[in-house]
């Protein structure tokens, strides 16, 4: 094209944007790429749920574990494989420890040789109580809710309800139960 | 006879296969030789040219090299090693003492095993090789920042595989390992900031749908963490890296080929 004065569209002849029937160009990219986006996210949301199933087959962390006179004093490992829950029975109470590792989340093994609790990673070592005592654990094992059930009178563990014993809660009437 | 046999060179030479694969011809110019480096999908990742230095072991160490060898050898040995090996809690161990007993070359799976050590010490010493030349240096950051995101993707690809012979030490180091994705800020349990997500009573972010949850397909080590690290070890992590590395090497062809001696 030869150089020279920049010709000029007339106002008058080109239909401005408003003009046209329908959306400009640039609303409906605008639109488009609005759209594009959110399909995209709504994919990656999608993917994401996803990896998150509707039901988890895991052992349920409140269960039933027999009547309490199913204990005798010490501590009970028949629940420990299944629930990760050792039942320890002293002289007054019933108590449900988590079997789970304070410092890391190993899981410790009871020594009763050793009388103590003794977690094979790191080597932090609880007395029957769950109180630390030896090894990096900084804190001692935590109790989980024990009741007894008014159906049938059986022991209810409930490991969704957590007692620490370094904010003064194993005195909570939930962290453990009664026997004479 | 030499006749035929020239023809027949001449026939091949010039056949549509040859000329499709080899489209340059002898690269007996420079301009071939740069054509053909060009030409080839996997050379033009790399630099056309390579200065003297580059080539010279007492610069490199090659370690650069020794990490992407011992990620083709992991690879194809980790390939052979699929074919035998089920993610289930039922098989996982005894397939992998089977592979070292009853399946010929019971070495492949050690080849692995210590191949992938051998890759993150290799990774290790090409980083230190690239931070004491000062290669990191612009304009190759870039390249560094991509370099650190593969260090990361080969440690979980160590992490990941680590899991799989389903073992003592597998099951003593992976609930350690994945317990700090609990801690990850906003989408994590125990992570900083967690607390806050909150509606009323109710916690956005549990132990059913955080992080590491999302990680072990579970509330701890089980049958879905296996199996996702399986996938995450064999499939996700190794495309990842795969795609990277083209990234990675062909950002040294884009800065210039490899830093010189200062």
């Amino acid at each position: 094209m030869a150089t020279g004065e920049p010709k000029i569209i007339s106002s008058a002849s080109a239909p401005t944007p408003e003009e046209r029937e329908g959306i400009s160009r640039r609303r409906w990219l605008t639109a488009a790429w609005l759209g594009f986006a959110a399909a995209v996210g709504a994919g990656a949301t999608a993917s994401m749920r996803f990896l998150f199933p509707n039901v988890l087959f895991e052992p349920p962390t409140l269960f039933k574990a027999g009547p309490s006179s199913d204990y005798a004093p010490g501590v009970d490992e028949r629940w420990k494989e299944r629930f990760g829950v050792w039942i320890v029975r002293d002289t007054t109470e019933i108590y449900g420890l988590v079997a789970v590792c304070v410092h890391l989340g190993c899981t410790p093994n009871w020594l009763p040789a050793q009388n103590k609790f003794k977690c094979p990673c790191h080597g932090s070592g609880y007395y029957v109580s769950g109180v630390n005592f030896e090894g990096p654990a900084p804190r001692a094992l935590e109790r989980a809710a024990v009741s007894i059930s008014p159906d049938d009178g059986q022991l209810v563990v409930d490991k969704g309800q957590r007692f620490l014993y370094e904010q003064g809660q194993w005195t909570d009437p939930k962290a453990f139960v009664k026997v004479g | 006879m030499k006749d035929k046999l020239q023809q027949l060179q001449k026939a091949v030479v010039e056949s549509q296969v040859w000329k499709s694969l080899f489209r340059v011809g002898i690269p007996n110019t420079n301009r071939k030789r740069v054509l053909a480096v060009l030409g080839n999908v996997v050379l033009h990742l790399h630099p056309v040219k390579t200065r003297k230095s580059g080539v010279k072991m007492r610069y490199t160490w090659c370690a650069g090299g020794v990490t992407f060898f011992l990620f083709l050898v992991l690879t194809f040995t980790g390939l052979l090693l699929m074919f035998y090996y089920r993610p289930t809690v039922e098989y996982a161990f005894v397939d992998a003492l089977d592979l070292r007993e009853q399946v010929p070359f019971g070495i492949m799976r050690e080849i692995h095993r210590w191949g992938a050590h051998a890759m993150v010490i290799a990774v290790w010493i090409h980083m230190f090789r690239v931070f004491m030349t000062g290669s990191y240096k612009p304009p190759r950051e870039f390249n560094w920042v991509v370099g650190v995101i593969l260090l990361v993707l080969t440690l979980l690809l160590s992490f990941t595989g680590y899991l799989l012979p389903w073992d003592q030490l597998a099951i003593w180091a992976i609930p350690v390992g994945s317990n700090m994705a609990g801690a990850t800020p906003l989408i994590g349990t125990q992570g900083p900031g967690t607390a806050l997500l909150k509606i009323g009573d109710i916690a956005l972010v549990t132990s059913t749908d955080d992080a590491r949850f999302g990680l072990l397909g579970g509330r701890f080590v089980g049958a879905g963490a296996l199996l996702r690290f399986y996938v995450l070890h064999c499939v996700g992590i190794p495309l990842v890296a795969a795609f990277l590395m083209a990234v990675h090497f062909w950002r040294i062809r884009k800065d210039g080929g490899i830093s010189g001696p200062v």
